[in-house]
């Protein structure tokens, strides 16, 4: 299945900002956190279609993907 | 800070100065400070720009002192915007100044009789209150440079631009940077027209021969304020995220969640945000010369600003915040980080709130001014008729409500008449609330939900559903409101919501310097005791549970990408203050 991922701040650095890429599917979120050697303690917001979504949750074809470090401003 | 300086601009033969001690005020500072004085002087049905409003300046707590990150001043009134209580607060070097100098606050009253213009030179051993007509109409970039050359490079402004002579209730005060820029703003509200109501075009503090507030227990200080900027580096919102990308990192993570109005409050999401983003202008400012990291006052270690340069390598502006950069870009869609900072540099030179002109204009372009999209349009507005004062300048200068009804607008997003900021409250449920509720109008600061709600900072309130809301902000309001006294960064709040030992190390800064013990108890009593204070002021002023509410098109209007409404009833908003 196809999934648009998204990177964004610190997490872009050495990665993209967006690839559509391809996986099983049911691919947790998680597992493609790992595929990207981002650590999981560094994820600080995770949308799945604009909706908050945690590592544990199954992708499915088409969905969009947005992984943000801790980040605040205001 | 043991005393008080207070200006009667009324009196005959000319303004009179007097000192008095600060009582209650020495251990006091910032919206504290101002709002209660406010509270205690201002009838709160007088006009805002009358001789009856006060003008409070009031350093924080901590202000002056070695403790990290204390440079917030307040200034408070009664909004000519809103019409009730006012405390606005800027970063910049004034508030260490004013705090070293020995002032809890400086209150300004009466209104001078004539056309003169004055301004105040404050040093070590006198209080000079002068007439300077040569500095009349003159925007702040150029009455900064004309004033450098009077008083030197070893002093902090605080000033109004012309907007503030013209009586505009978006005008500010701004405050000048560790570089002597005006680039810091007590923005919100109106203060600067009342500065200007006052004839006082420029504060001029000079701390010549002064030195750091002492802690009354130096040792218990010294380690609270290590351990205290310890908690802020290690925490990667305002240790790494801050530094690097500055606040507009929120417009990738408000756009992807679907919060970031766009057009003017019609969709929730801007086809062209990552161009305006704060990793964009980051990458912009570094590739131009300039700098992506920055404090704007020093004893910051945040650094959440930067130097924005033109395309040929030469300062243009500090960098944009998210906020303006959202109300000048996709408020108004526009995509232009160059339009953006060009209208980021005449807000700061003219001397009005970003925010509010950014809304303005939006709410201009959907009365059919000029078009959403057009960069050179939104420049001239600013520039040519809100700078020179033009009749359709002073609609716009007189905010988004103002602008909304010359033009004939329906959507048009105010609380208590001041336009919101850059999170749909129909997204972002928790800020709703605040939104609503603030005793200072729309303003995101008094309690930011967005961390709760979007952040998942302090804690994980599901933004979508107006569950949890209104105890969430009204948590989150007592809280600001105290911080807002400490002169400290709101900043902060990002590491002391997570980290049970920084909020400590912040108690112990404060008990180590005052000598006395604190609690999050007495932390929740100074922010509740604040905000009461202010809201009788505003009962006062005639505001009533009818005011604490959001345009009614925000339960009418359904908000793409989640398609919701502000679910959280009015009934449920009248609960936010429930603890008196």
């Amino acid at each position: 299945m196809k999934v648009t991922v998204k990177l964004f701040a610190s997490f872009q650095t050495g990665r993209f900002k967006i690839e559509i890429r391809d996986y099983p599917d049911q691919t947790l979120i998680g597992t493609v956190v790992r595929e990207l050697n981002i650590p999981e303690g560094e994820v600080g917001i995770l949308l799945l279609n604009a909706v908050h979504a945690k590592l544990e949750q199954p992708l499915n074809e088409g969905d969009l993907l947005a992984i943000f470090p801790l980040v605040g401003g205001g | 800070m043991d005393k008080i300086l207070r200006i009667d601009m009324s009196a005959t033969g000319g303004p009179q100065q007097s000192t008095e001690k600060a009582g209650e005020f020495a251990a006091l500072g910032g919206r504290a400070t101002t709002s209660t004085i406010v509270a205690k002087e201002v009838p709160p049905d007088c006009h805002p720009l009358s001789a009856e409003n006060k003008l409070v300046i009031a350093p924080g707590m901590l202000s002056g002192t070695a403790a990290a990150i204390s440079g917030r001043i307040s200034v408070g009134c009664k909004s000519p915007l809103t019409g009730g209580i006012k405390e606005s607060n800027a970063g910049g070097q004034a508030a260490q100044v004013l705090a070293r100098l020995g002032y809890a606050a400086i209150i300004i009253e009466g209104l001078p009789e004539g056309d003169d213009l004055y301004k105040i030179h404050i040093n070590k051993d006198r209080v000079e209150i002068s007439v300077d007509n040569s500095n009349k109409l003159l925007d702040n970039y150029p009455l900064i440079d004309k004033l450098r050359k009077e008083y030197g490079d070893k002093v902090a402004f605080m000033s109004i631009g012309t907007a503030g002579e013209r009586l505009m209730v978006s005008a500010s005060i701004a405050c000048t940077d560790p570089e002597l820029r005006p680039t810091r703003h007590c923005g919100r509200g109106g203060v600067g027209a009342v500065m200007g109501s006052k004839k006082i075009k420029a504060i001029i503090l000079d701390d010549a021969g002064c030195t750091n507030r002492p802690p009354r227990d130096a040792e218990r200080f010294k380690t609270a304020n290590r351990a205290f900027v310890e908690g802020i580096r290690k925490h990667p919102v305002s240790g790494e995220g801050l530094p690097a990308y500055g606040t507009n990192v929120l417009t990738n993570v408000l756009n992807e969640a679907g919060g970031y109005p766009t057009r003017n409050f019609k969709t929730g999401q801007f086809e062209d945000a990552s161009k305006i983003s704060g990793e964009s202008q980051a990458e912009l400012e570094i590739a131009r010369g300039g700098k992506a990291t920055h404090g704007c006052h020093r004893g910051c270690v945040i650094q959440c600003s930067g130097i924005y340069n033109d395309k040929d390598g030469k300062f243009l502006t500090k960098q944009p915040e998210y906020e303006t950069v959202w109300s000048h870009g996709g408020h108004c869609g526009i995509s232009d980080l160059d339009t953006i900072a060009t209208l980021d540099y005449w807000d700061d030179n003219i001397g009005v709130d970003t925010i509010e002109m950014g809304v303005a204009i939006g709410v201009a372009m959907e009365g059919g001014v000029i078009e959403f999209g057009d960069d050179e349009g939104a420049i001239r507005l600013v520039r040519d008729e809100v700078g020179k004062g033009t009749p359709l300048g002073r609609i716009l200068g007189g905010g988004a409500g103002m602008t909304g009804k010359a033009f004939g607008v329906t959507r048009v997003p105010v609380v208590k008449n001041q336009a919101l900021p850059a999170y749909d409250p129909r997204t972002v449920q928790g800020i709703g609330v605040t939104y609503a509720t603030s005793t200072q109008g729309a303003d995101h600061t008094a309690g930011y939900a967005v961390a709760t709600n979007i952040l998942k900072v302090g804690g994980d309130v599901d933004p979508l559903k107006p569950e949890g809301q209104v105890e969430l902000s009204r948590n989150l309001q007592i809280a600001t409101t105290a911080i807002d006294s400490t002169g400290l960064c709101l900043f902060i709040a990002f590491p002391i919501l997570d980290q049970p030992e920084t909020f400590q190390s912040l108690l112990d800064l404060l008990g180590g310097f005052y000598g006395i013990e604190m609690t999050g108890d007495d932390i929740v009593a100074l922010g509740q005791k604040v905000l009461t204070l202010e809201r009788e002021f505003n009962k006062g002023a005639g505001f009533g549970p009818e005011d604490d509410r959001l345009p009614r098109f925000f339960q009418t209007e359904k908000l793409p990408p989640h398609n919701l409404t502000f679910g959280v009833t009015d009934a449920e908003l009248d609960q936010l203050y429930n603890w008196d």
